[in-house]
């Protein structure tokens, strides 16, 4: 099982998007209680026809979407598969609000239209005139890793070669509001860069759309391979979550889903000071913001360390001196529901 | 050659009946489950029928057997009695045994909670209960329903509109096929919900009289609510047990439109490629089909670009068709597992469900859907189709064992 990465791209709270290199300079947000995206100058990337009726997470999408098969030089995936853990929510909110505050009559049916999970999946298909295979998740923690083991089971079943594996989710202002309600957020607005830090409970809401162009056989492009992937639903355990990591090879780095709220967290640093006690740590979670497809922004962390062979001090976890990078493990948990476990090797 | 996947249980409910019984006594007697909208409190009521399951969400839950007190919406329910049976069937008590994974599908997921919440919350953004609020994702339903069904090797939902349910089952075979897992429960779960009654009522395409698959004066789809599961299993495991088989998923295809978002190609680009991957995968001739279960959800466009790309697949020789949507309405996320269980149903008692409420063919297709229960047809090969939003086409083969 395995999957080449020929290009990625991002959009994020991080100016990860314009960037060539990655975080060359991290984003800084001080007095925040959840992160939005850095967005691009969409016209460059989509006919501004097509965008205008585009809500927020469809340019998003689109956008990442079609930089990253650019980057990869391919025209027609012969796959394209998107994660979302919350869908279109700006245009399911403004379809629902519409329903009661017209009392169900004469409703603009766009919103609707808009508001499916795979909205982004199709347009991008729709744009490229691209018939091929089309698959949406939408599972909460599991979304992007569920989109992207079709993928890497689309290579191995040789039905593809070249393929278009995302992930994306939109914060918006509702979203914040009733999570927030949910107790997800710290009430205290904070410092992104100092995230890990804070005592008090909660994390810092975030969104971003991320994709990633994938072959079957390594190319020139290639820099990146993702080698296993795991998911597992609410482990009994620290014990079972143990076991899972250690079924993986023994990696040079490990990138963790810290993100501030110290109940969660204690299942990292657990590992951190247990299994992983010798492994180099990093995290990422500042700077995206906490979110369903989250560990999307993870691996494209975690295939750019490999590219560049150079960590980004705003990420380490600890001191411990890292040498050549050849493999990276990423877990993730969601609210200690979704774990995954990623593989990452150079080629 | 990539490993059989073997259907051993499937599982329904809907508008025509709570239980695989019930469900094939209706299909056998003609009997729709469309009629007036009674459960839902909408300003349409009057005038749009659905194709509704008459008990409440206490009822539900009392079939369900699950505590009065619990938090589930109805799409949960639904989707856990649907899958208990499937399971049942398949005579599946220890999920532990083998690697047993569940790929569920939804489009609205707790959406009927979401629109109750939404109702106070719109006034005062403080108010709105939160429990109302916490099963609105397509994850919810699926984690109650693995929760239920005590699945935790690979639990992942699907959601790309109106053929939810069919790429539900066909990657749950692929993920038998490469080995990832021995065994799935496969499946969607749809209820309804004021935001579909709305959002399709909004693009003007609800059939005030009932929805009329390939009548030449179909005038829109009928929602419908439901859910249903297959349990696949592999070869090995059906060869150790020995356990009763369905049928087998033979064939599978996905394919994109890439037309619009919402109307499908004149020409059913999307639905000729889908269906000639499922043939291509399943190894066969179109010859070889004795029964297409097609999307036919009875809208001038669908069931125009759906029954061009059947001709353009079969020719002059189409074989006996229908959409059984005439019975249970178009349940959006659900149907392609509903559709699914009808064709497991078709070969189990060979059997071709006819097609309600036609009347006149239309013009500018060749063929017309069966409209008459036919017993004792001999039905080795079902192709079943689901087409969704986004132009999301996707086609199932299931065959006789």
């Amino acid at each position: 099982m395995e999957a080449f990465i020929n290009s990625l791209s991002a959009i994020s709270p991080q100016n990860t998007f314009a960037e060539e290199k990655l975080l060359h300079e991290a984003r800084e947000y001080n007095n925040v209680r959840f992160l939005r995206c850095v967005e691009p100058q969409y016209s460059t990337f989509i006919d501004p026809m097509a965008s205008r009726r585009m809500s927020r997470i469809i340019k998003m999408g689109v956008c990442s979407a079609i930089k990253c098969l650019q980057e990869a030089g391919i025209n027609n995936p012969d796959a394209i598969i998107t994660g979302t853990g919350m869908g279109c929510v700006e245009d399911t909110g403004r379809f629902l609000a519409s329903i009661f505050e017209n009392e169900e009559k004469l409703l603009n049916p766009t919103p609707f239209i808009q508001s499916t999970h795979n909205t982004v999946g199709a347009s991008i298909a729709l744009i490229l005139k691209c018939k091929n295979y089309n698959n949406t998740y939408g599972h909460r923690g599991f979304s992007f890793e569920s989109a992207l083991l079709d993928g890497i089971m689309m290579l191995q079943e040789e039905e593809a070669n070249d393929i278009l594996v995302g992930a994306l989710d939109e914060l918006t202002p509702d979203l914040f509001t009733i999570t927030d309600r949910l107790g997800f957020w710290k009430k205290d607005p904070v410092n992104n860069l100092h995230l890990k830090d804070y005592r008090s409970r909660g994390s810092l809401a975030g969104e971003g759309t991320t994709f990633f162009s994938l072959s079957r056989t390594k190319n020139e492009k290639s820099f990146a391979r993702i080698r296993s992937l795991q998911t597992f639903l609410k482990p009994a355990g620290q014990r079972e979550i143990e076991k899972k990591l250690t079924d993986t090879d023994k990696p040079d780095l490990v990138i963790l889903g810290i993100n501030g709220n110290p109940p969660g967290d204690e299942i990292y640093n657990h590992l951190k000071s247990g299994i992983f006690v010798n492994t180099p740590a990093a995290y990422y979670k500042h700077l995206c913001g906490e979110y369903d497809t989250s560990s999307a922004f993870a691996l494209a962390m975690a295939a750019g360390i490999i590219r560049e062979q150079h960590v980004p001090d705003i990420m380490k976890l600890d001191s411990k001196p890292v040498g050549a990078i050849r493999n990276i493990l990423i877990y993730n948990h969601l609210r200690n529901v979704n774990h995954s476990v990623i593989q990452v090797s150079s080629c | 050659m990539a490993a059989k996947v073997f259907i051993t249980g499937a599982g329904i409910i809907s508008s025509i009946g709570l239980d695989y019984k019930e469900v094939l006594s209706s299909l056998k007697a003609s009997r729709s489950g469309i009629g007036k909208m009674t459960l839902i409190d909408s300003v349409h009521k009057e005038e749009i029928p659905v194709a509704e399951i008459k008990k409440t969400n206490a009822e539900l839950k009392e079939l369900a057997n699950v505590p009065g007190k619990a938090i589930f919406s109805r799409t949960s329910l639904l989707g856990i009695i649907a899958a208990r049976e499937a399971l049942s069937q398949a005579e599946i008590e220890n999920t532990s045994e083998y690697r047993t994974g569940l790929i569920s599908a939804s489009t609205v997921g707790g959406m009927d909670r979401t629109e109750k919440f939404l109702k106070k919350y719109l006034k005062d953004k403080n108010h709105g209960r939160l429990r109302d609020i916490i099963t609105h994702d397509m994850g919810d339903s699926t984690e109650k329903i693995a929760e239920y069904c005590r699945i935790s090797d690979y639990v992942t939902t699907i959601s790309t509109a109106c053929s939810s349910s069919a790429n539900a089952i066909m990657v749950g075979s692929r993920l038998i096929e490469n080995g990832i897992l021995d065994r799935a429960l496969v499946g969607g779960v749809d209820c309804l919900t004021l935001f579909t009654i709305n959002g399709f009522n909004s693009l003007m395409i609800l059939d005030k009289n009932g929805c009329r698959p390939f009548d030449e004066n179909r005038n829109g789809l009928t929602l419908g609510e439901g859910a249903a599961f297959l349990v696949l299993e592999s070869e090995r495991i059906v060869e150790k047990t020995g356990k009763k088989i369905f049928g087998a998923v033979s064939g599978y295809g996905n394919a994109c439109d890439a037309f619009h978002q919402t109307a499908s190609s004149p020409g059913g680009d999307g639905a000729f490629l889908s269906m000639q991957k499922a043939l291509l995968k399943a190894g066969i001739t179109p010859d070889k089909i004795d029964y297409i279960n097609a999307h036919g959800t009875g809208t001038k466009n669908n069931d125009l670009s759906e029954g061009n790309a059947i001709e353009r697949l079969f020719g002059n020789s189409v074989p006996p068709c229908s959409s059984t949507k005439s019975f249970t309405g178009h349940t959006l996320g659900a149907a392609g597992g509903i559709e699914a269980v009808f064709s497991v149903m078709a070969i189990e008692h060979q059997c071709i469900w006819p097609n309600l409420n036609f009347a006149n063919k239309m013009n500018e297709l060749g063929f017309l859907p069966v409209t008459e229960l036919r017993k004792d047809a001999a039905v080795r090969n079902v192709l079943s189709n689901s087409f969704g939003f986004g132009g999301n086409n996707t086609s199932l083969i299931f065959s006789k064992c």
